[in-house]
């Protein structure tokens, strides 16, 4: 007969540890704070809710969020190009949540990408409205008068159904006292919870205020998107942009990329780039292409912002009874930002829920979601670098725009070109999938043959005029 | 319809999916209502029930590769979303709790069905 072998000290001392581990489960009438009650605050409290009453766990959830989705303009807006990606639509429906139209200003059905050689239009594979455009306030300074409904207000909805308080006050610090997260209100007085999940996105001071919870965090590096509302009647922003998304490729020095957005009876420019200024933003707009496409002579800018956007985190996004979601933590570059507050908000609640709240617990559990998106955006940065290349040649952006109109153009081609474009501009798909795309023997066969019909254009045609001769 | 609208909008009385034909997508309903139907051997189509926003179906498709098992058509005008089966299988390997929702409705509906089956029963004992 075998003897299992003696426990050990070691042994011993490790199932002391495992049993103190116990105190970072979440138990009934444990309390929950959520910094911030944007789409990551609200998507993590509202599964964290949900999941808890699934297995009878009793919580309680504070949101603290100071501004309030119903007004007008930037009190009520967390500055956004307000796109919810094709992938987060379908994700939401099959978990239940419906958009409401009153939310949705605009269901988009195709992109038409706009170059100094031409455009094509760029149609859902589906040819269906899978993308929204939406507010995520409730609406331009200008735009009281509006049929619309904030989205983030509607998440807020959703998390405050399941159970979660909404307190309209701002977090000024938060500190550790006995191995707890306190936090601080502008009052001066101070709370303690069981777990804080920071959701305070890349504009808020806040992220830099958790030195004292956790050292290792450092806040993500940044660049400035600019934003515009432009109005004008729904009929107009129909008549001109009608149920596209138009994006730019322009050869404008320090020009990296933007995009207009039809929602109702406004438009919202967005523009992104490390080295954005109103110089910038107004060769933009008065760039001939973007003339023909979008004159704002008629169109008054009635809101505008120039928000942060999060270009990567440094450091791992939790410590001991803290975690960073969305723009806060990690964050998909350029893209689906709202997606991703979505899958860390989700995956956040679901290893508090079922695992802990501990750096371990986090680690193991939350850190695979985190760490999917940061691989990706590796991927992401090498794909966003190709396409600023071919962007500023002449050459690369005839062949781009010839092998997309050919495959558009023609019922049952591959879609190579397509579906990179597509893909890249609505933020569908992982980078890593784009980039595969890109490998394909079809992929680079037509987009040679595309450069090499770009390069000779019109001797080509004349070459073979002279053999049909 | 409105401008806000998702998905892809179906007359009265068209088809979306259709018994009897294969396909790869599960459908969610984000306006009005439309109607389940299967024929039976002898022909004769019979309700099965109405499904509402939220609701999905032709989820079947994404779990095994039989042919439909009903036909689903608009009830009036309808508006109805089309998950993709890659799409929806690449996120449940991230987050297999996406699938608890569909195994919810997919167990009421097993509920539903033994019911009617004893229901059926008893009608004919
Ligand atoms: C120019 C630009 C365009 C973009 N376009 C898109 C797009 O089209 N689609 C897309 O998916 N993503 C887009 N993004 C990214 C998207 O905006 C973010 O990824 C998303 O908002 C992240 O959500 P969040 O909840 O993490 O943070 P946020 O949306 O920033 O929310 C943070 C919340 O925390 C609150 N808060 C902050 N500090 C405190 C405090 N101390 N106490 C209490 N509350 C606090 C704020 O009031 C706010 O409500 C864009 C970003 C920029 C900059």
């Amino acid at each position: 007969m075998k003897l299992s072998p003696p426990t050990s000290v070691a042994d011993s001392f490790s199932s002391i540890v495992e049993d103190d581990d116990l105190d970072f489960n979440l138990r009934d009438g444990s309390r929950v704070a959520v910094v911030g009650g944007g789409p990551a605050g609200s998507f993590f409290s509202y599964f964290l809710l949900k999941m808890a009453n699934a297995i009878d766990l009793d919580i309680e959830v504070d949101i603290f969020e100071p501004r309030a989705f119903q007004y007008c303009g930037p009190a009520g807006c967390n500055h956004c190009g307000g796109i919810v990606s094709e992938s987060l639509v379908q994700i939401l429906a099959t978990e239940g949540i419906v958009l409401p139209e009153r939310v949705v200003q605009r269901g988009v059905e195709s992109y038409v990408v706009h170059m100094d050689v031409g455009d094509v239009s760029i149609e859902s594979p589906v040819h269906e409205q899978r993308i929204a455009a939406l507010y995520r306030g409730n609406g331009p300074r200008e735009g009281g008068d509006a049929p619309l409904e904030s989205f983030d207000g509607y998440l807020q909805g959703m998390a405050t159904d399941s159970g979660a308080n909404v307190v309209r006050k701002l977090i000024t610090d938060v500190e550790s006292r006995g191995g707890l997260p306190y936090l601080k209100f502008a009052d001066g007085q101070a709370e303690s919870y069981d777990l804080v999940a920071v959701a305070a996105g890349v504009n808020s001071n806040f992220i830099n205020m958790l030195d004292d919870l956790t050292s290792e965090f450092e806040p993500p590096k940044t660049t400035r998107g600019y934003i515009c509302e432009f109005k004008s009647t729904e009929k107009e922003i129909h008549r001109i942009l009608g149920k596209s998304v138009h994006v730019f490729l322009l050869d404008i020095p320090r020009f990296e990329f933007a995009a207009i957005i039809p929602k109702g009876q406004f438009a919202t420019v967005v523009m992104v780039g490390d080295d954005l200024d109103q110089e910038l933003v107004h060769a933009f707009l008065n760039d001939p292409v973007v003339r023909r496409t979008f004159p704002t002579d008629t169109t008054p800018c009635v809101c505008s912002c120039s928000p942060l956007i999060n270009l990567g985190a440094r450091k791992r996004p939790y410590a001991d009874r803290v975690v960073m979601i969305g723009d806060s933590g990690i964050t998909r570059l350029y893209k689906d930002g709202i997606g991703a507050a979505f899958r860390t908000g989700k995956a956040a609640a679901t290893t508090a829920v079922f695992h802990g709240v501990s750096k371990k617990d986090f680690e193991k559990h939350y850190w695979p979601t985190c760490r999917n998106i940061v691989n990706d955006n590796r991927v992401g940065k090498v794909m966003f670098a190709t396409n600023a290349i071919m962007k500023n040649s002449r050459l690369t952006r005839r062949a781009m725009l010839g092998m997309a109109s050919k495959e558009q153009a023609k019922d049952g081609a591959k879609p190579h070109m397509s579906s990179l474009l597509w893909n890249m501009f609505t933020g569908s798909a992982p980078y890593v999938e784009m980039f595969r795309g890109t490998l394909h023997p079809g992929f680079i066969y037509n987009l040679l043959l595309s450069v090499s019909g770009s390069l000779w254009p019109k001797s080509n045609k004349k070459q073979i005029k002279r053999k049909v001769a | 319809m409105v401008r806000g609208a998702l998905g892809k909008v179906y007359k009265d009385g068209e088809d979306i999916i259709q018994q009897g034909k294969t396909g790869d997508s599960m459908y969610v309903v984000q306006g009005g209502r439309v109607e389940v139907v299967q024929k039976s051997e002898d022909g004769v189509e019979q309700h099965l029930a109405f499904l509402e926003a939220g609701d999905f179906f032709g989820e079947m498709a994404v779990f095994e590769k039989e042919v439909r098992s009903a036909t689903v058509r608009a009830a009036g005008k309808a508006r109805v979303l089309k998950i993709d089966k890659k799409a929806l299988l690449t996120r449940i390997r991230e987050d297999p709790l996406l699938a608890v929702n569909l195994l919810k409705t997919m167990s009421h509906r097993i509920r539903y069905l033994n019911a009617e089956i004893s229901r059926h029963k008893e009608t004919h004992l």
